[in-house]
């Protein structure tokens, strides 16, 4: 037997032993990240850890500006007097079709969200395509005419364009970029750095329907169900919250690669502060819930293209609620946690059944398992 | 969802977690080792440990069916992958898992073939489109995915595909236990069993471990109502001074199992007299071979397999880990050698193996977590 | 291991008595319910799935059990509280 003296002081040491590996492993989290494959993986381009290696080691690391370096949706330019936001995006979606839109109105909605949630009025868009030999020209035409209606419904004009075609095989069909500018026109500066504990988190919609949407349309799975992508240009609803509370909103983002989990992780990783999340209160459609549980992964981690994450003061979080409820893109928005100062860097779930748990971010994209 | 949100219930649990409180003897610390992988991410995903109190400890066990493939045969798929006819069908979950040479998604990236499938039919279905092609299925699991493998053997050979073949990395579940069981520095006080493998086995084989071992076992559910009974059953056994097997997951597991689905193995299927698992090393009799009379869709058969091994290193504790004998942060390679990025053991590969867990979650101790979600 | 989740049989496929469609909360996808031989499976019967497999049948009146023994250990609970209630009262 040992006395108790001798099992406290056994378990102090054994304390600050346990303490000294997780500060060894907190400086190697700190650490600048490194890249260790040889070839970029699919995993490089699922929006998640690896995406964030590969960009802050690769691109940051060679273009370094400070524009680049705030690592915000798109950048905000100051141009002969005017504060503009400039972004891009490309799209890679395969099928090309499925059920709620097509590579064309994502294209078109996905630069306009970028530009939407950094605060500005979108307002000129390009487009760049990468046509593979042998591609329908009906295809295209359908392509074209979405982006078309899509860019009416943002009130964004597609200005200029690029049209490239390689040889069959060297591309999936057709891939789309598109780059946008918008004016800042309210006074507003949206970004991480301006979180505080106490802070309101909210989605405008329910979660993970165009991500489920696209792994179910791609057939493999051979699973069916009535799912349609949230496709959306979000610039209406953002003004709304933004004019409901002007000053109240801290910082906006669009939850598409990654979902709502890694924005969420994005920006508590940039202020040190912790959000913490409150499971039954995130807004998940049922057939989602369904698919995921059937395919065990994760709707926190399943991108949207129509949804947005809103992080705004606490004191106006009913009021930003009621606006973007106010909004038929918004009718289905939560409020869904608080930004809080423990635990730095990381986002907790309050699980529904009563427990908690950290939402990390992924290294690549939600895998289906089997166990 | 039915059968589903009845046992995610916030009010059960802490009505339960009383009662769990109250069975502990005071003074007293219990482990109990879940078994099987899908508790682990049950516990996890739902926060569970939340419930527990601090005398009971879960410790995670080797029913990861990824985690204890050993990386000599992820290389030897990916060698078989390599062939520039073969398309190589996997599960997403061991896309990811690294090999001595790189995980399937490295491999792919060189140019491999190998695409994920949702059921092994669905492997089978790529075969009858492909009759140019060889496809291979990657088959790992317990004996709960076994019988699905050897249905769609079945289904092959009665059709005649003969393009198709499985990899088979199936593995057993009872000498794995029976192996921590014999390790002479034990310390666990009994078993979650694993409740969807039971549903082909039933109950019955766990028998030797409260006959020769003294521990109890309950059957239990993959739902977080369902764990947190079954701890209340183990406690209430110990309580007694009974060492049974039980079983809680009665709306799916009968006592008797699936007597289809072992038929079917039996037909397909036999014992290996070893094979190697990562962090438990060799162990006999504890895996699958497709038997003769489906040579033609074994791959180790069909292909010229290198039969790399890649011993564990050295240093490398998981055993001791998933024995429950220290703790992830004890072991030598911890954190230096061994990190999620680069793991060397079992416990590091999967998210939610109990070193990979604790080097991304050690930092939140349950005092700071508190703190954060009292608000 | 061994993700298994509970669908409703909906319908047998009439080509094969291998084949039946399963739904989970309005996503559907077909199931090979082999296994269950010889009993097999009709509409409206629950199965647990697991890699597009039917392992078992879900026992209803079993499921009800359960969830009575659970609901039987937290009003126990409840009444210990109450019980305590009261004593803090008097």
């Amino acid at each position: 037997m040992t006395t108790g003296a001798e099992t406290t002081a056994g378990r102090s040491a054994e304390q600050s032993a346990e303490q000294r590996v997780l500060e060894r492993i907190e400086r190697a989290r700190l650490r600048k990240p490194r890249v260790r494959e040889e070839r970029v993986t699919l995993a490089h381009g699922a929006g998640g850890k690896a995406t964030q290696t590969l960009v802050e080691a690769v691109f940051v690391d060679a273009f370094r500006n400070p524009h680049l370096e705030a690592m915000t949706d798109g950048a905000t330019l100051t141009l002969d007097g005017t504060r503009t936001v400039f972004t891009t995006d490309t799209f890679v979606v395969s099928p090309l079709f499925f059920p709620g839109g097509d590579i064309g109105d994502l294209a078109v909605n996905g630069t306009v969200n970028d530009l939407a949630v950094c605060g500005a009025r979108p307002m000129y868009l390009s487009a760049g395509f990468v046509l593979e030999e042998g591609f329908p020209v009906a295809d295209l035409r359908r392509i074209a005419a979405s982006m078309a209606a899509a860019a009416s419904a943002a009130g964004v004009s597609i200005v200029t364009g690029d049209t490239k075609v390689v040889q069959r095989g060297k591309a999936d069909g057709c891939y789309v970029n598109t780059a946008g500018i918008g004016v800042l026109e309210r006074d507003v500066a949206l970004g991480a750095a301006a979180v505080r504990a106490g802070d309101a988190v909210l989605v405008s919609g329910p979660i993970g329907e165009h991500g489920v949407t696209i792994m179910l349309a791609r057939g493999e799975l051979d699973i069916e169900a009535d799912l349609a992508s949230d496709t959306a240009p979000l610039r209406e609803p953002v003004a709304a919250l933004l004019d409901a509370v002007p000053g109240g909103v801290r910082v906006l983002r669009d939850a598409t690669r990654g979902g709502v989990a890694t924005v969420l992780n994005e920006i508590a990783q940039a202020v040190r502060l912790g959000v913490v999340l409150d499971e039954a209160a995130v807004p998940v459609a049922p057939v989602v819930t369904g698919a995921c549980e059937l395919l065990g992964i994760d709707p926190l981690y399943v991108a949207c293209e129509g949804r947005f994450v809103a992080v705004v003061d606490g004191e106006h979080a009913d009021a930003a609620l009621a606006a973007l409820r106010g909004h038929p893109l918004g009718e289905g928005a939560a409020i869904v946690g608080h930004v809080a100062a423990e635990p730095p860097g990381a986002v907790l779930l309050k699980t529904s059944f009563g427990g908690t748990r950290v939402v990390d971010m992924l290294v690549g994209d939600p895998l289906p398992r089997i166990c | 969802m039915r059968f589903v949100d009845e046992y995610r219930d916030a009010d059960q649990a802490r009505a339960l977690a009383a009662q769990i409180t109250a069975l502990c003897e005071p003074g007293r610390r219990y482990k109990f080792m879940e078994v099987c992988g899908g508790h682990t991410h049950t516990i996890y995903k739902h926060g569970l440990e939340d419930h527990l109190p601090e005398s009971v400890e879960l410790v995670h066990g080797p029913g990861c069916p990824v985690c204890v493939i050993p990386m000599g045969r992820v290389d030897d798929a990916i060698a078989i992958a390599r062939h520039p006819d073969v398309i190589m069908t996997s599960f997403g979950d061991m896309m990811r898992v690294p090999g001595g040479g790189g995980s399937f998604f490295d491999a792919k990236a060189e140019g491999a073939d190998i695409r994920m499938v949702y059921s092994p039919l669905d492997a089978l279905k790529i075969a009858r489109l492909n009759p140019d092609r060889r496809v291979v299925f990657m088959a790992i699991g317990f004996e709960t995915t076994a019988p699905s493998t050897a249905m769609t053997v079945l289904r092959a050979a009665a059709e005649g595909v003969e393009n198709f073949s499985v990899f088979c990395n199936h593995v057993t579940i009872l000498p794995a236990i029976k192996a921590i069981l014999d390790s002479p520095d034990l310390r666990l006080d009994g078993f979650l069993g694993p409740g969807h493998v039971s549903t082909v086995i039933g109950c019955r084989p766990y028998g030797f471990i409260p006959g020769r071992y003294g521990k109890p076992l309950v059957c239990a559910g993959f739902e977080p109502l369902d764990i947190l009974q079954s701890v209340h059953m183990l406690l209430r056994q110990l309580a007694d001074g009974r060492a049974e097997v039980e079983n809680q997951y009665t709306r799916v597991v009968p006592w008797d199992g699936n007597p289809k689905a072992l038929e079917v193995i039996g037909e397909v299927m036999e014992l290996r007299p070893y094979f190697e698992w990562r962090g438990l090393g060799f162990i006999s009799q504890s895996a699958l071979r497709v038997r003769d009379a489906y040579a033609v869709h074994d791959a180790e058969r069909v292909f010229d397999v290198p039969g790399v091994r890649v011993a564990d290193p050295k240093a490398c504790q998981c055993g001791e880990v998933l024995k429950g004998v220290i703790k992830p942060w004890e072991c030598k390679v911890f954190g230096t050698a061994c990190t999620p990025e680069t793991p060397i053991g079992t416990c590091m590969v999967s998210s939610e193996g109990a070193c990979a867990a604790y080097y991304n979650f050690g930092r939140f101790t349950r005092d700071r977590v508190k703190e954060a979600t009292r608000a | 291991m061994c993700l298994g989740i509970p669908g409703e049989v909906v319908e047998l496929s009439p080509d094969r008595d291998d084949i039946a469609t399963v739904e989970v909360v309005g996503v559907r996808r077909a199931v090979n319910i082999g296994l269950l031989a010889p009993d097999g499976a009709k509409p409206g019967d629950w199965v647990l799935v697991h890699v597009g497999f039917a392992m078992s049948k879900i026992d209803e009146a079993e499921a009800a059990a359960t969830l009575d023994l659970l609901r039987g250990l937290g009003r126990a609970y409840a009444d210990e509280l109450e019980a305590l209630a009261d004593s803090d009262i008097t």
